[in-house]
Order: C-alpha cells, then structure tokens, then sequence
C-alpha cells in the first residue's frame, strides 16, 4: 500500500531524510518511531504529498506520490503534526468542508461528518469555534478530518501528543478499528503505544532506517535470550556459579539487591524456560527464593538500543557495537 | 474544479471573524463623509447656480458629484483593499492550515480562484453599501445612469485589479502585516508612476503613462467604455493571478 525508495531529501544544505526504504502491506498499522529530528515529519509530508523529495520515490496506493498526487491525494488522510485547524470556524461546518474538498457526495456528507463526530468523540462540542477548544478536543477534530472521508490510507503524525490518558486509550482504539479497511502509518514518541496500536515498526534514527519489521521479530533480533529476573536469599558467588550451570543458561548478571537478598538477570536461549530448574536449585541449596519472574523484552529496549548504538557509533566510529550488527542482519 | 467549497470557507471565514465588518464600517464610514461633502459642495454650487445661471451651465450631477466620489472611493480603496486580501495565504501559512489544505485532493488554481472570488464577493459587498449614495441622488435629482453603471463598473475592475495584487503578495509570506505593505506599496507606485511621464518623454513616457493606474479610473466615471483601460485592469488581474499561482506552485519545484 506505501511503498517507498531511497527517498531522499535535503533542506538546503541539511539532509532530513537519505535514502529510506520501506514498505507497508494493505491494512497493517505501522509505527513510525525515532527521535526528535529524527526525519519522521519530512518522510510523513512526502508521502502526503506536501512537497517532494530530492530524490527517490514513494508510492501509496499504487501512484506516485510527485507525479499522480491528485489520485494519492483523493485515497489519504493526513493529520500533521501541529494539528492545523482553522480557528475561527466552527467543528461542524469544518468538517462539512472538508469532505466536500475531499468528494464526499453530497447526499451523504451529513451522515458522514456526524458518524466520524462520534466516532471521535467530538459531537458535543460541534458547535464550538475550534480556537475555542482544548488541545485533545483540537487533537480529535484533527483526526476526524483525516478520516472523514474513508481513505485507504492515514498518515498520522503523532496523534495521540497532548489527551489524557482516557482520551489516549479511545483515540488508541479507534486507529486500531481502523486497520484491516485501512493501512495505517503513525509516527509517535510513546513506545508502548506502538507495541499496543501496530503490527510493524519502522524504526529512523537520524534521517536513515535503522531497523523495520514486526515488534517481536525485531525484539527477537535485538535481544536473542529469554531474560528471566530472581531474587534470592544467599551467598551471591555460590548462587551466580549455580545457576550459570543450569543447562541453556547463558549469562547472569548480578543486579543490586535490598535487604540481604540479591537479585540476578538470568538469560538463557530463547524459547527455553530455566524458572523451574531456578525453583530447584534454589531448593536444594536452601537458598531463599523470593521472587521468580520472566522479564518480557520491549520495544522501548530495542528502540533505546538502537538510538544509543548509533549515538555511541557517532562519538567513537572504530569500536562497532552489537546493534549495529544486528541492523546490519535487519536490513 | 473544487473552486466552490474553498469559496464558501473563504467567505465564511471572512463574515465569522469582525474583519469583513471593520473593513465594510471604516469603508462606508470614509465614503459617506465623503459623498457628504460633496453633495454639500453641490448643493451650494446650486443655490449659487440659480442666481447666475450663466455660471452654472456646466453644472451636472454626473460630473459634480459622481465622477469626485469615484475618484475619491479609488483613493479609499487604494488604502484599504491590502487589508481585504492580506489574511488569504498568509495566515495559511503561518498558522500550518496550507499544509492540509494543499493535500487536500484540489489543485492550486482552484484553492486560488475560490480565494479570488471570494474576496472579490466582499468587495462587491462593500460596493453595494455605496450604492445608497446615488440612490439618494436619484430622490433629489436626474442622474444619468450610463456613466453611473460604468463608473462602478470601472470600480468593480479595478478593485479586482487591487485585490489580485493583494492575493499574490499574500502567497509571498506568512506575515498578513508584510502582506499588506507589499500590496500597498505596488498599488502606490502603480498609481503614481505616471508622475514622471512628463520628464521620461518619448515612447518612456507614454509607456509609463499608460502604467498608470490614475491614467485609466476616470475614464469609467465619465461614461466612456475604452478597451484600452478594461484590458489594462484585467491584464493586470490576470497577471497577478498567475504570478500567485506560480507561487503557490515553487513549493512543489524544490525538491
């Protein structure tokens, strides 16, 4: 549905954006992660055909975004970062505006405009001036002009930034109601937003793609061992020594312990459970076991590991870190 | 062509902020003193007629009331037409509006002409107050309607003159004040530039002439229809229309 080649593009003598590739199939939700400045915003208005590219190219829906932006433009949605509304106008003569612009009939435009009112939660304040309105209220009548007409495809630019966490949790279920009819690409700084809204990730660091491809995939890659986290009361070496011989076991790590007890990040190869064999050990030894529990691997790791990676890697380019290994296997 | 929804926004916008009603006060505030002092003016020439008519043989409304009202509703419009057309891209562009809007599936001389017309709609609103000044006429005297319809005829092309003007020099900046000034500026140099016709000379001299806006607004109120000055306000027009589309379109070439 988005496929996009080496696009680059320059802002004079800045480069936002070189060379990223990626592509997302029909009906997926993909996050667009990266820091700030990272070329989330540039890559998202190339795609809606703001402006174009230096070079490279980027098709969504099947057109080329430079050269057919009418046919792209009639199947998207786009809600921009700044959430740019016009303040003087009132929520349900906006959104009447818009999907006039965008072709929606007129026999059903009313319907239209008052179901994606509710859908977005905005129909109590349809007869507000938008200037009037807080920022979740603006956020949300944002989000209902993307999809107002029913476009394939949404581009959206951060939008869950400023609601509360009531507002998060519903503006998060209603793009996930969106995928399957509709492909779906968000850029966001929440993380675990990404793991709970998307199905693939395409991770930008500094105006390149550092990683891309299902969570648990990249997860996997970036973390190869099931981490397992024990606290226990005993001599810290003996403990270290016997868990390090259970079988699969690959490393562990002694972590600061409260209370007499010590705590140990045990990592072994995955798909290997090690908890009951800990349980046992611990037993036989008469060790006190306090706690036993599987540490899950999230996305933010792998996103920090990766930013950081390429932060370390710009400070001291000799020394190759493991992440850059493993985007180098990624790509 | 989706001229007609960027139309109705346009106008909406203009009649829900108090702009458009500032504007239509200071306007017919400024045009009816006006009138008012110059029917006053009439008025005296006419009592001062009636014990000498040798004097006022020459003495019509057309020329004594009409022809200085237009003029001096050029001169009003002069100053207040950049502050009709100022907001129109520039506050798209400074408040972020223009980036949906222009990915919204409309192309750029659609956004444009829906601008145009709607702020030549405000204009033709703000003419129509005007209209109650020969309406007042018409109870008190003969008024010749020929040189009356091509007066505002004459008005109505050359405010489509200003207004186009404005239009481009908004889609230059993000600053309405910047904006203005700009459409200021042009419109007075346009106005004045045949001031120095007389020392150019020559074919200079015609030429800067013929630039001239001031050369081309009185013909109207006289009741003379020249395609030389209806061509030269929608020359203008039309060039100030394509310099603005042009620019909205650079966005597009920068790759």
């Amino acid at each position: 549905m988005i496929e996009v080649q080496s696009l680059t593009k320059h802002y004079g003598p800045v480069t936002a954006i070189r060379d990223v590739s990626f592509n997302v199939a029909p009906g997926e939700i993909v996050g667009f992660l990266g820091p700030n400045g990272a070329g989330k915003s540039t890559t998202m208005r190339i795609l809606s055909c703001f402006m174009p590219a230096s070079s490279g190219t980027a098709r969504v829906a099947g057109f080329d975004v430079f050269r057919e932006s009418m046919e792209v433009r009639r199947r998207i949605g786009y809600l921009p970062e700044s959430v740019p509304l016009y303040s003087d106008m009132r929520v349900a003569p906006y959104l009447d505006f818009v999907a006039e612009i965008k072709g929606v009939p007129r026999s059903s435009r009313r319907k239209r405009v008052a179901d994606v009112m509710d859908r977005c939660l905005i129909a109590d304040v349809q007869n507000r001036l938008i200037r009037n309105l807080s920022k979740g209220y603006r956020q949300r009548v944002g989000l209902a002009q993307a999809i107002v007409s029913d476009p394939h495809v949404l581009i959206l630019d951060e939008p869950t930034i400023g609601l509360d966490p009531r507002q998060i949790a519903e503006i998060r279920s209603l793009i996930k109601s969106l995928a399957g009819e509709h492909t779906v690409i968000l850029s966001t700084h929440i993380l675990p937003e990404v793991s709970m809204v998307c199905s693939g990730v395409v991770i930008i660091n500094r105006g390149g793609i550092v990683a891309q491809g299902p969570i648990d995939r990249l997860v996997e890659q970036f973390f190869p061992t099931a981490r397992v986290e024990v606290e226990l009361v005993g001599p810290t070496a003996a403990v270290q020594e016997g868990m390090a011989s259970i079988a699969g076991v690959v490393r562990v790590e002694s972590v600061a312990g409260a209370n007499g007890a010590s705590r140990f990040v045990v990592e072994s190869a995955r798909g290997r459970d090690v908890r009951g064999e800990i349980f046992q050990l611990a037993a036989q030894q008469k060790w006190g076991l306090l706690e036993l529990k599987q540490v899950g691997m999230t996305l933010e790791e792998v996103f920090m590991r990766i930013v950081a990676g390429e932060e370390s890697d710009a400070a001291a380019p000799a020394p190759e870190p493991p992440a850059i290994e493993a985007e180098a296997n990624a790509s | 062509m989706k001229v007609w929804p960027i139309y109705k926004k346009e106008l909406r916008l203009y009649f829900t902020s108090p702009v458009a009603y500032v504007i239509l006060t200071i306007f017919l505030l400024i045009a009816g003193y006006f009138f008012f002092s110059i029917f006053s003016f009439f008025t005296r020439a006419s009592m001062q007629m009636a014990m000498n008519p040798q004097m006022g043989r020459d003495l019509n409304v057309t020329d004594a009331v009409l022809r200085p009202l237009f003029s001096n509703l050029s001169v009003i419009l002069l100053l207040l037409m950049p502050l009709v057309t100022m907001r129109l891209f520039a506050e798209e562009r400074r408040s972020g509006t223009i980036e949906l809007l222009l990915t919204y599936p409309v192309r750029d001389g659609a956004v444009l002409v829906g601008k145009y017309l709607a702020a030549f709609t405000m204009y033709a609103v703000m003419l129509a107050g005007t209209l109650a000044y020969p309406a007042m006429l018409v109870s008190f005297t003969r008024v010749e309607w020929g040189p009356l319809m091509t007066g505002y005829l004459g008005l109505l092309l050359m405010g489509g003159m200003f207004l186009a003007i404005g239009l481009f020099a908004s889609s230059l900046t993000e600053n309405q004040v910047v904006a203005a000034i700009v459409t200021f500026g042009v419109l007075l140099m346009f106005w004045i530039i045949g001031w120095t016709a007389e020392f150019a000379g020559g074919p200079m001299g015609t030429v800067l002439t013929h630039l001239s806006i001031l050369e081309h607004n009185d013909t109207f109120a006289k009741g003379v229809l020249d395609t030389k000055d209806i061509l030269y306000y929608l020359n203008f027009t039309a060039l100030a229309l394509f310099l603005a589309l042009r620019s909205l379109e650079s966005r597009r070439w920068n790759g």
